[in-house]
């Protein structure tokens, strides 16, 4: 393995063999210190302006109680996982009693039903969002090739695009949510209705982004190829996919990432409205709890989410850099 | 009547502009024999490419056709290779897999694997990228990438290759190189090739005939010169040959003096 692929250890791996000291405390300084000056900053500002400002629930809060809530939020996580261990220990005792009785007596296994806790939420949160996000890449990049290869269904789509794309997920909600218990009706239903408003909701959203942008990147084959095409005479499904796909697949990732990144805020809001157990949920539960420590608790919310989002766009820009063919390119 | 490789006869082609049409070619007429070197010259803007373009396929002409072996030419297809100016090769592919994609293609149900790994390796090793083929075009030199081109036209087994200015963006070493390689290729396959240049020497050098043109709008051929010189012509014995001087001083003439072009 090359120490020099490491990135951030790479600095302080140079350091220690006394390789230009000065040039790699600059990059350390650069790399480290400068970040976390700007979070120092950022937590003092926000401690100073916290004390200042009173609401009907107390004191907003600042860093520290913020995170006095988050450990009281693990704590909790605990102890449901703690009661969950014993209703299932309870259960089974209860169980092997029966069956020394009466070796053929039916015994019930139950799911332990607690409440959902923070942790719980974020993960439910997820799957919502990748639903909705991966069913609107199924229907978005096709639509974008097709409009990118023909100028006609362009003109046709494009003006549906642009009224759609501005349309905010507060809109849509109330109509997903009419057409959902309309149109879903089930005895046994696989999936909970307020997962599927939040869901719908979150993929009306995050089309719009990967279907411009996938038709900007078959914009982008060029005449030449089209040319070798030709003369190749490739049938239309190879010429989309040996030529048309890849030559687009910069752009349609760019496209991908902006809607998981509107796919991840609109979430948010539709799991408020439709009662989706999530981050959402949370922070709207809390509001109305108004507590004393409900405020700090939606804080931790607020960070959380802002990380989670920060680690899905991450996630999606590894993926970017791996199927990129042009290495050139610096993706950030 | 005995019937020619190729043939272009009477062919002229206008294209629709928001002031009307613009006539580009007229009364193109030429014949080609199976294995002839055919170069077309002229001063840009006379509408070689275009001649090029509707020989492909990639152009339809306004009146006249284009016939290759009798059968008329109103698509474009593998049997009419075309060797493109900035190489057009796919650059998420290396150069094995350029070619594989028209190997792929021309011989889907005529070759197996095994053959037709051979095949694409051969066509490499012919243009001399055998050492680089798993490369990818942005790794390697520009003369590089215009033999990988090479590699994919012939790869094709052409009836005809069409080469638009295939040396132009390189430079005069490159330039030679590729030349002496296509001369080498050209008497071990014995193609029929036309072959767009700038290059008053390349012409001469690589040519049975040289076709030039007349300045456009309405361009047509001009004159045609044949090159009575015997194959395989070295570049550095012919720099002193006195019917090759006169052969390269016929075309700087007809394009210096009888067509001039005139810098508007």
């Amino acid at each position: 393995m090359n120490p020099l692929k490491w990135g951030l250890i790479e600095p302080f791996y140079k350091l220690a063999i006394g390789e230009d000291r000065r040039g790699q405390l600059n990059t350390i300084v650069k790399m480290i210190g400068l970040p976390l000056s700007g979070l120092l900053i950022f937590l003092l500002v926000w401690q100073g302006a916290a004390s200042h400002i009173n609401t009907s629930l107390g004191q907003f809060p600042g860093p520290v109680q913020t995170y006095e809530q988050f450990i009281s939020l693990q704590e909790e996580a605990e102890a449901e996982e703690v009661k969950a261990q014993a209703f299932y220990e309870r259960q089974e005792a209860r169980n092997e009693r029966k069956l020394e009785k009466n070796p053929d007596a039916e015994i019930k296994v139950r799911e332990y039903v607690g409440s959902p806790t923070f942790f719980d939420q974020i993960g439910r949160s997820l799957v919502t969002v990748m639903a909705g996000f991966i069913l609107a890449s199924i229907i978005a990049v096709p639509i974008g090739i097709i409009i990118g290869l023909s100028s006609n269904a362009y003109a046709a789509v494009n003006p549906l695009i642009q009224i759609f794309k501005p349309v905010s997920p507060l809109a849509w909600l109330p109509l997903v949510t009419m057409v959902v218990s309309a149109v879903y009706v089930s005895d046994d239903p696989a999936f909970d209705k307020a997962f599927l408003n939040s869901m719908f909701t979150v993929l009306l959203c995050c089309l719009w982004p990967t279907i411009i942008n996938t038709a900007a990147g078959v914009a982008t084959v060029t005449q030449d190829l089209k040319n070798v095409s030709q003369v190749l005479s490739l049938s239309w499904w190879t010429h989309v996919r040996k030529i048309v796909l890849p030559c687009s697949i910069p752009m349609m990732f760019t496209g991908l990432r902006i809607s998981l990144g509107i796919a991840w805020m609109v979430l948010i809001a539709a799991e408020m409205l439709a009662q989706n157990p999530g981050l959402g949920k949370f922070v709207w539960d809390e509001f109305q709890n108004g507590s004393s420590d409900s405020l700090g608790r939606i804080m931790v919310a607020v960070i959380v989410i802002g990380i989670v989002g920060f680690f899905l766009d991450r996630g999606m820009l590894i993926l970017q850099k791996s199927v990129s063919w042009d290495k050139s390119v610096t993706l950030r | 009547m005995s019937e020619s490789h190729l043939e272009i006869t009477n062919v002229g082609i206008e294209f629709p502009t928001p002031k009307g049409p613009f006539r580009a070619l007229r009364d193109i007429n030429l014949k080609i024999e199976q294995g002839e070197f055919i170069s077309l010259i002229g001063h840009s803007g006379c509408g070689k490419s275009t001649v090029l373009n509707i020989v492909a396929g990639l152009y339809g002409a306004t009146e006249g056709g284009v016939l290759l072996d009798g059968r008329e030419v109103n698509a474009p297809g593998p049997e009419r290779a075309v060797v493109f100016q900035n190489h057009s090769l796919l650059p998420w592919l290396s150069a094995y897999e350029n070619v594989e994609l028209a190997v792929d293609q021309v011989f889907k149900k005529t070759k197996s694997a095994a053959e037709k790994k051979e095949w694409i390796e051969y066509n490499l090793k012919l243009v001399h990228m055998d050492h680089a083929m798993h490369k990818r075009p942005d790794e390697i030199s520009g003369g590089m990438k215009q033999r990988v081109g090479i590699a994919r036209a012939l790869a094709m087994q052409p009836e005809v290759m069409l080469m638009d200015e295939p040396f132009g963006a390189l430079d005069a070493l490159t330039r030679a190189h590729l030349q002496d390689s296509l001369m080498e290729i050209q008497k071990e396959l014995n193609n029929t090739v036309i072959m767009i240049t700038h290059d008053v020497d390349e012409a001469v050098l690589l040519s049975d005939r040289i076709v030039m043109m007349t300045n456009g709008p309405a361009a047509t051929i001009g004159e045609i010169l044949k090159v009575d010189l015997p194959h395989p012509r070295d570049r550095l014995a012919l720099a002193d040959d006195p019917t090759y001087n006169h052969y390269r001083s016929e075309v700087l003439r007809f394009l210096y003096e009888k067509q001039r072009k005139v810098e508007h």
